[in-house]
């Protein structure tokens, strides 16, 4: 069976948790307790309905106020897949929250209240989707039922959205008119969209192709940590355990390591405690090299015949995600895998703005939530890819080292 | 193999793999947070793939209430052994002693309030930086919330309002001095991905997972055995019952649930039909308020 993660996003109020309860509610995914602590928390309700989105604001804080603070994570499974949901939070202020967890998606289910349209968060979390090449991306037009489930209503936002995922560059775009509330076109189709062609929520999220994210040509590995047991019987052992990032890896490849740009042959691969012939990504493993030489935490191992880049001063997509703008003159922690460089920003080209999604200049630095280009410098040498070519290998963070957040997603053109 | 595709449970092994690896790396002063139940069982056996042929570079901390199932505690001994690994104890019994706390009372006295105590002595003790947990996010929707590397601070409380950032599978492990970072490897996870992954790895387990007999009593619809622990009353009807455990918790606060499976397959198959979830089924200490789960964390529990 495979996996597909998926998140959803838009603005406050637009409806993305109720969504999620009633696609969990309608595949009969909840359980007996969880629904019964469900009617005991709704309880006041004059309608006797239930508040389908408390089954994922699971802070105090957030049934209070009746919003998402925090990335919610679900998990449930029907007879054709296995499915990990992130419900994010709509609210602006809470965008690195959403970030967090759009970073692990492969589709993005993105709310519209049909009443409102296509709005500024809507926009917002497009860019992210965009930014992250969000493999899928699905339209969900809601609250179908406060527009008379009207045609021309959806039609309209369509048309609406279109421009935006044609500016940002959005692949595979699919729309879908949706009442979360009543549960129209979720789980069965809707009797009441009789113009709508198309399938339900859920048998698109269980038919829409995974494409496999994982790249088995440029092959890349970044060691973790070094096994050394230095027990008796295990006196000369020294393998580099990591993640195999792509590619495959197979016994007797001639490989480089980076940034030190040695040679050498992997004469024995490991991957759970067991030798084997070759180890392919995601999986993890342990290389041994025929050469002795100094490898350490954050260097990279790559076939010699691919290489990937080199530098120390590179063009970069940032996110901030701090409420302390960025300060120009500070040097950041660059975290890239494993490997920890110092850095600092040497130029901001230009901010994104999020309403014209127009380039515009960086005056007045940059703060919570904005998107910017720029040219940021390194400490020591990133061995890396372009997020495009290969995100596993084109992404990082930034942290202050002053306050140890981590302030800024990264990445790398 | 040959398509180079991984399943979902190869997928999630690779994830929690990969986590086992970044905290040996970033920490300097980890620990294993072992309960005795099949949540941290798992995570022990994914610490070894993660480190063989090495042995795992951290030791087993216990934080024992004195209210364990005694099958649990042989086999916690027995596990530790088994891997090699250092096995760390610290009792609640001592803590209460030392701090001079109140013991609950009532007929199911619980000590997972002051677990808390003895866990945050510990990390002093120690100097622990980071302690790894078995708390899966499908447990509790308060879990469903946390990251994976989760921030404490000095007083080892979580802020729910105040996490950090986790993109990709990068993980920011750095932390001030006499901060504490709790790791969730299993986070993913699902119940039914733990079993199926201990079927699948031939991972043993204590005997309490599978059917048994045992004296029981009920309460509000649940079987709670009889122990040193748990006197019945004398309105109580003892029952006797073929019983398993669905989670291993201490005696005074886990229920059992009635049942023939004595096999992981039949276990299995009794947890895929069931209709309650973990915690309702076995839990006797959650439901006081909605929000248990997040005031505990918030006061520095696991
Ligand atoms: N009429 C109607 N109301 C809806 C529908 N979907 C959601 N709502 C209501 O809209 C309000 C907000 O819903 P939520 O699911 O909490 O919205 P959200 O998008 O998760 O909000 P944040 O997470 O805070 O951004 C609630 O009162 C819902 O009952 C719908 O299809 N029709
Ligand atoms: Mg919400």
């Amino acid at each position: 069976m495979d996996l597909l993660r998926f998140i959803t996003a838009g603005s406050v109020d637009d409806g993305k948790s109720t969504l999620i309860g009633r696609l969990l509610y309608d595949s009969k995914n909840i359980l007996i307790d969880q629904l019964e602590a469900l009617e005991k928390s709704t309880k006041n309700r004059t309608d006797g309905s239930v508040d389908l989105a408390l089954l994922t604001d699971g802070l105090r804080a957030e049934r209070e106020q009746g919003i998402t603070i925090d990335v919610a994570y679900r998990y449930f499974t029907t007879p054709k897949r296995k499915f990990i949901i992130a419900d994010a939070p709509g609210h602006v202020q809470y965008t690195r929250n959403m970030i967090t967890g759009a970073s692990h998606a492969n589709l993005i289910i993105i709310l519209i209240d049909a009443r409102q349209g296509v709005v500024e968060q809507t926009r917002r979390h497009s860019i992210i989707a965009s930014l992250l090449r969000i493999p899928h991306v699905v339209v969900a037009i809601n609250k179908m039922d406060l527009v008379d489930y009207s045609q021309d209503v959806y039609n309209n936002i369509l048309i609406e959205y279109s421009k935006v995922a044609k500016q940002l560059e959005l692949k595979n775009v699919s729309y879908i008119p949706i009442s979360a509330l009543n549960g129209d076109n979720i789980v069965e189709k809707s009797d009441l969209m009789g113009w709508y062609e198309g399938e339900p929520l859920l048998e698109f999220l269980e038919k829409v192709s995974v494409r496999s994210d994982v790249n088995l040509t440029d092959s890349r590995f970044q060691v973790q940590l070094v096994i050394r047991p230095q027990t008796e019987q295990l006196h000369d052992y020294r393998g580099y355990a990591g993640k195999i990032i792509s590619g495959i890896y197979r016994k007797g490849d001639k490989v480089t390591v980076l940034p030190q740009q040695i040679n050498s042959t992997i004469s024995k691969l490991e991957t759970g405690g067991l030798e084997v012939d070759e180890v392919f990504a995601p999986q993890p493993a342990i290389i041994h090299l025929a050469d002795d030489i100094d490898i350490s935490r954050g260097d990279t191992i790559v076939k010699s015949d691919n290489l990937p880049l080199i530098n120390n001063e590179l063009e970069v997509l940032l996110c901030w995600m701090d409420e302390k703008p960025l300060q120009p003159g500070n040097k950041y922690l660059l975290q890239h895998n494993s490997r920890l460089v110092k850095s600092s920003i040497k130029k901001i080209e230009y901010k994104l703005d999020v309403n014209s999604l127009q380039k515009q200049s960086a005056e007045g630095g940059v703060k919570l939530n904005e998107v910017v280009k720029v040219i940021i410098k390194t400490a020591s040498p990133l061995v890396y890819d372009s997020y495009p070519k290969l995100n596993a290998n084109g992404s990082a963070v930034l942290i202050d080292e002053t306050s140890n957040n981590t302030v800024a997603a990264v990445l790398f053109q | 193999m040959s398509s180079y595709q991984l399943n979902y449970l190869e997928q999630l092994e690779t994830e929690s793999i990969h986590i086992f690896r970044e905290v040996a790396a970033q920490f300097e002063r980890p620990a294993l947070l072992f309960s005795g139940g099949k949540d941290s069982i798992t995570l022990v056996h994914l610490a070894r793939k993660a480190f063989s042929p090495g042995a795992i570079p951290f030791p087993l901390v216990h934080i024992d209430t004195g209210h364990n199932f005694p099958e649990a505690l042989q086999f916690r001994d027995w596990l530790a052994k088994e891997v090699r690994a250092e096995l760390v104890v610290r009792k609640v019994e001592d803590t209460i002693l030392e701090r001079k706390l109140t013991e609950p009372k009532g007929k199911f006295p619980s000590r997972n309030w002051l677990q808390t105590y003895t866990l945050l002595d510990t990390i002093e003790e120690f100097k622990f930086d980071c302690c790894i947990g078995g708390a899966r996010r499908d447990e509790e929707k308060a879990r469903a919330k946390e990251r994976i590397f989760s921030v404490r601070d000095e007083f080892g409380q979580w802020d729910p309002k105040l996490q950090r950032p986790e993109l990709w599978s990068i993980y920011n492990g750095r932390i001030h001095k006499g901060e504490n970072v709790r790791v969730f490897p299993i986070s993913n996870w699902t119940e039914l991905d733990i079993w199926n992954y201990i079927r699948n790895e031939k991972i043993d387990l204590p005997s309490i997972y599978f059917a048994h007999e045992r004296d029981v009593i009920e309460h509000e619809g649940q079987l709670v055995a009889l122990s040193q622990h748990v006197q019945p009353a004398e309105d109580d009807v003892i029952l006797k019952k073929s019983v398993r455990y669905r989670t291993v918790g201490d005696m005074t606060c886990t229920a059992a649930v009635e049942s023939n499976a004595a096999t992981l397959d039949e276990v299995i198959n009794e947890i895929i039909s069931t209709r309650i979830s973990e915690r309702g089924e076995t839990r006797i200490d959650d439901k006081v308020t909605e929000a248990a789960m997040e005031d505990r964390k918030k006061n520095g529990y696991f």
